[in-house]
């Protein structure tokens, strides 16, 4: 069940959206996120919601999908959305509950900053289920090429998060096992007060650091044994193709900026 | 006389900070196109040896050679590229997040040309009859299955010696199989030489030529049939003879006339049941 939350995320299928070079789809959230922050009336949220499910049809991904990613963070979008009903004072009088008093203003507010939260996570959410997580990790490591030269170590974090994700399900796997191997021993993960609880984890956490250990030192000697000796000389398997369709991606990107620039009020 | 691959002459070594040698004046020669089996019991150096062969370790006395190079710093990456590697768990040593990334691994990091790789991949996949599983994860394979993709891994690079560090024994008797038959098969077909490190006996009684080693010494060499009528010594070096051979001894001894000693159960029963059939 975890497992599908971190990494099953990713749905195949044969759309425009999964055929982009993750370097596009990267580039096009980076660019996304800062656009929203300029739209500040009705016009300009109706641009950036249409182009929004315009996205979303050509991904084909199912709402439900969206949807599902939406669930962890709707009680921070709540929140905000009744942080700025309460305390905005702005505009008519609307209702007046006890000592609250809800401005007309405080309303819109707190309709479209939820809006931009939705259309944020939307389009996040979008990057993952359109794409494998490896290709997310080549993209990061093909934009970031550039720092090499000042000596950031982008191949070696991007090696490390491909092989995150890679042991992400072992380690799930193990820490199954060893819940279950303490729980026929009696331990008990479920109940007790919550300084029990924390203490019921430690014999969970520590086999589970030791064998974490053992394999990244085993993995070490491995990777050394197929002749792994760092970024210098080494080619790539997985080659990104950035091809016109992705082009046309940063023209729809530049325009969208234009047109919120003229838009906003 | 046959050619030789790996030449180990009056090897010794002992680990930084420990009083007690892994290995002790060790010497003996592997050919080309052989299936070396070495067997020990636990701590009897044989993890130790093998390291040593892919230069994970340095000797402290004595040479190795291999494939016509020395053993030393400046070869290590030649080495490497010569004899190739598969470790015991199959989990450890899985790299890519797919199966044909995890093949692409080893040859990535030689530089071999994008062009080149993709049908390198697919070649060696073909030969351990994994081709199916090309985008696979690896937490959806078995272990014989992964055992295999690090075989395909290893083979990718053309290497000539192709070295298994208990590859099958955290497998369950299905996997190792499988494993064992797709090295026989790279072995027959491709000219592979095999060194396979075991505990099993069963599996050393598929080799060609079989060496025991004991607290890090050589203790004797020879075809698996003559490594099994050692029997009793066997067992007090730590090692069980399969039951196969036992029971084939044991029926021998009582007077029944088997076709011959027995490595493996299936024989030997397809040997009993069709013993009488003549008459
Ligand atoms: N990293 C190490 N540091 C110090 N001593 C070690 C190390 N690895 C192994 N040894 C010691 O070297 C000796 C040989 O170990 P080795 O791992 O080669 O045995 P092995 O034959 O592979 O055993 P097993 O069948 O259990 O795999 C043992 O006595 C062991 O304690
Ligand atoms: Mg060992």
């Amino acid at each position: 069940m975890m497992e599908k939350m971190i990494v099953g995320r990713y749905l195949p299928a044969d759309s425009v959206v999964h055929k982009m070079d993750p370097r596009a789809k990267l580039l096009f959230i980076f660019g996304f996120v800062i656009i929203v922050f300029l739209a500040n009336n009705a016009v300009t949220y109706a641009v950036l919601g249409a182009i929004t499910c315009l996205i979303v049809l050509l991904s084909r991904v199912k709402l439900r999908f969206l949807i599902n990613g939406l669930k962890p963070v709707l009680i921070l979008i709540l929140f905000t959305f009744f942080l700025h009903v309460f305390f905005t004072k702005e505009g008519d009088i609307l209702a007046q509950i006890g000592f609250l008093t809800i401005y007309k203003g405080g309303v819109i507010k707190g309709v479209l900053i939820s809006i931009r939260f939705l259309l944020l996570i939307f389009v996040t959410s979008l990057l993952t289920l359109t794409t494998p997580p490896i290709s997310v990790t080549d993209g990061i490591e093909s934009l970031f090429g550039p720092l090499k030269k000042l000596k950031l170590p982008v191949h070696e974090l991007a090696l490390m998060m491909s092989i995150s994700l890679r042991f992400i399900p072992t380690l799930l796997d193990e820490t199954d096992k060893i819940m279950k191997a303490q729980m026929a021993r009696g331990a008990d993960f479920s109940s007790g007060s919550i300084p029990e609880r924390v203490k019921a984890v430690i014999p969970l956490l520590i086999p589970l650091f030791v064998s974490a250990f053992k394999r990244a030192e085993e993995l070490a000697v491995a990777m050394e044994a197929r002749g792994y000796k760092g970024s210098e000389g080494r080619t790539k398997y997985r080659i990104l193709q950035w091809s016109t369709r992705d082009t046309i991606a940063m023209f729809l990107l530049v325009a969208l900026c234009a047109a919120l620039f003229m838009l906003r009020s | 006389m046959k050619e030789k691959v790996i030449s180990i002459k009056g090897v010794s070594f002992q680990y930084p900070d420990q009083e007690a040698f892994a290995l002790r004046n060790v010497s003996f020669d592997v050919y080309k196109g052989e299936w070396l089996a070495i067997v020990g019991h636990n701590g009897s150096g044989k993890s130790t040896l093998a390291k040593m062969l892919n230069g994970l370790h340095y000797p402290s006395e004595g040479t190795v050679s291999i494939g016509g190079y020395a053993l030393i710093e400046e070869n290590v990456w030649l080495i490497r590229e010569k004899l190739g590697m598969v470790f015991q768990n199959p989990d450890n040593q899985f790299v890519g997040t797919t199966v044909q990334d995890d093949v692409a691994f080893g040859l990535e990091n030689n530089g071999v040309e994008h062009s080149a790789m993709q049908e390198r991949v697919f070649a060696s996949l073909e030969k351990v009859g994994m081709t199916a599983f090309l985008n696979q994860e690896p937490h959806h394979l078995s272990g014989g299955q992964k055992q295999r993709v690090a075989i395909a891994g290893v083979i990718a690079l053309r290497p000539d010696i192709v070295l298994l560090d208990e590859a099958t024994s955290m497998l369950d008797p299905l996997g190792r199989e499988e494993v064992i038959n797709t090295v026989r098969e790279l072995n027959e077909n491709e000219g592979l030489t095999v060194i396979s490190i075991t505990h099993d006996l069963e599996e050393a009684s598929r080799a060609d030529r079989v060496i025991v080693l004991n607290e890090g010494m050589l203790y004797t060499e020879g075809t698996p049939e003559r490594i099994f009528q050692l029997d009793r010594e066997l067992l007090n070096l730590g090692l069980g003879v399969p039951f196969a051979v036992q029971m084939s001894q044991l029926l021998t001894d009582a007077g029944l006339q088997l076709s011959r000693r027995h490595f493996n159960e299936e024989e030997l029963v397809k040997d009993l049941w069709t013993l009488n059939f003549e008459k």
